[in-house]
């Protein structure tokens, strides 16, 4: 079964150029329906009143991080089984082990390239 | 000094001064003062070489204590905590809004860029869209220089509660005047220094590790 790229994804980051990126990184492959949410809040926010079909998260914000969005998200009833993608500078072990307990589904550490975020995004997706 | 005219070794100083000030009234404290320094004077004589020396470099050492304090608390602290580290921070947030302004004008024009791919053929098309590709991955340097600054920011910001607290400490200043410590965020790194910390196929195996 062929991904479905009109799904909705949300992406979260504080830094407004690096959502702009991503955005325009996922239309080049396809994915237009892309919202945005600049910390783990308003991303909370959204997808509690949204559906989405992949998230895809910053670690480093305010006042939420993307590991507590993450925990929020696994801890939610409705939103646990949103596939969730971190896309992060913190490249420690114990920050990749963190993020792994927390339910990551893949974890794409900074500066990335279009290649392994296409890759990553076919793999939380189910045809990696 | 005849027995009992004065207490004996149990006796306070007090009690003994004031004793002596009894027996002589017209001595003055400086007098006493002159006699006791005299006094300890000639207890050199009674050192060993070895414990002269070691007195000599003990008094030496407080001598320098005594002078590190006083250019300590001599220094133009306000001028580290008003003017030079706020300088310098401003001097980076400037940095980082100066690379964002340019960086979102890289990606207007790749959109625009992209915008024409999408008119063109197949094949120029292509070649397009690769190249806006490759400028996008690229942009990404501003989160990765923004996040390294604001690592730098914070570090100046501990430097300028350090010196403060050192400053206060030698001026008599109360600790309760020198700005707080920042709160280091659990998890929070941000980036490392090439070769310091995993890339991608590194994070990839530790994940399948887990499967």
């Amino acid at each position: 079964m062929a991904i479905d790229k009109a799904m909705n994804v949300l992406i979260v980051d504080d830094y407004k150029t690096m959502l702009r990126i991503i955005r325009n990184l996922l239309k080049q492959i396809d994915f237009n329906n892309v919202e945005e949410a600049t910390d783990g809040v308003d991303a909370l926010a959204k997808m509690r009143c949204n559906n989405f079909g992949l998230v895809i998260s910053d670690w480093n914000m305010a006042p939420m991080t993307g590991l507590q969005l993450l925990q929020e998200v696994r801890a939610d009833a409705r939103l646990k089984q949103t596939p969730f993608i971190m896309i992060t500078a913190e490249s420690k072990t114990e920050n990749v082990v963190a993020a792994k307990q927390a339910g990551v589904s893949n974890y794409i550490v900074k500066p990335f390239n279009a290649e392994t975020l296409k890759e990553k995004i076919e793999k939380v997706l189910g045809h990696g | 000094m005849a027995d009992g005219m004065m207490s004996g070794a149990g006796g306070s100083l007090q009690q003994r001064l004031d004793e002596l000030r009894a027996l002589y009234p017209a001595a003055r404290p400086d007098m006493v003062a002159d006699v006791v320094r005299a006094v300890l004077s000639t207890m050199r004589g009674d050192l060993t070489v070895t414990e002269t020396t070691l007195l000599g470099e003990v008094e030496e050492l407080g001598r320098t204590i005594a002078t590190a304090k006083a250019e300590i608390a001599a220094l133009q602290v306000g001028d580290i905590n008003a003017s030079h580290i706020p300088s310098a921070t401003d001097e980076l947030d400037a940095i980082v809004a100066h690379t964002a302004a340019a960086t979102e004008a890289i990606l207007e024009t790749c959109e625009t860029l992209d915008r024409v791919a999408g008119e063109a053929s197949a094949e120029i098309g292509q070649v397009l869209q690769d190249a806006t590709t490759r400028i996008y991955e690229a942009c990404s340097f501003q989160d990765i220089t923004g996040q390294r600054i604001t690592k730098v920011v914070a570090t100046l910001k501990t430097i300028d509660v350090k010196v403060a607290q050192i400053v206060g400490a030698f001026s008599g200043r109360r600790a309760d005047d020198a700005p707080a410590m920042p709160v280091p965020v659990v998890l929070e790194n941000g980036p490392q220094l090439p070769g310091q910390a995993m890339d991608q196929s590194d994070i990839d195996k530790l994940l399948a590790s887990f499967d």
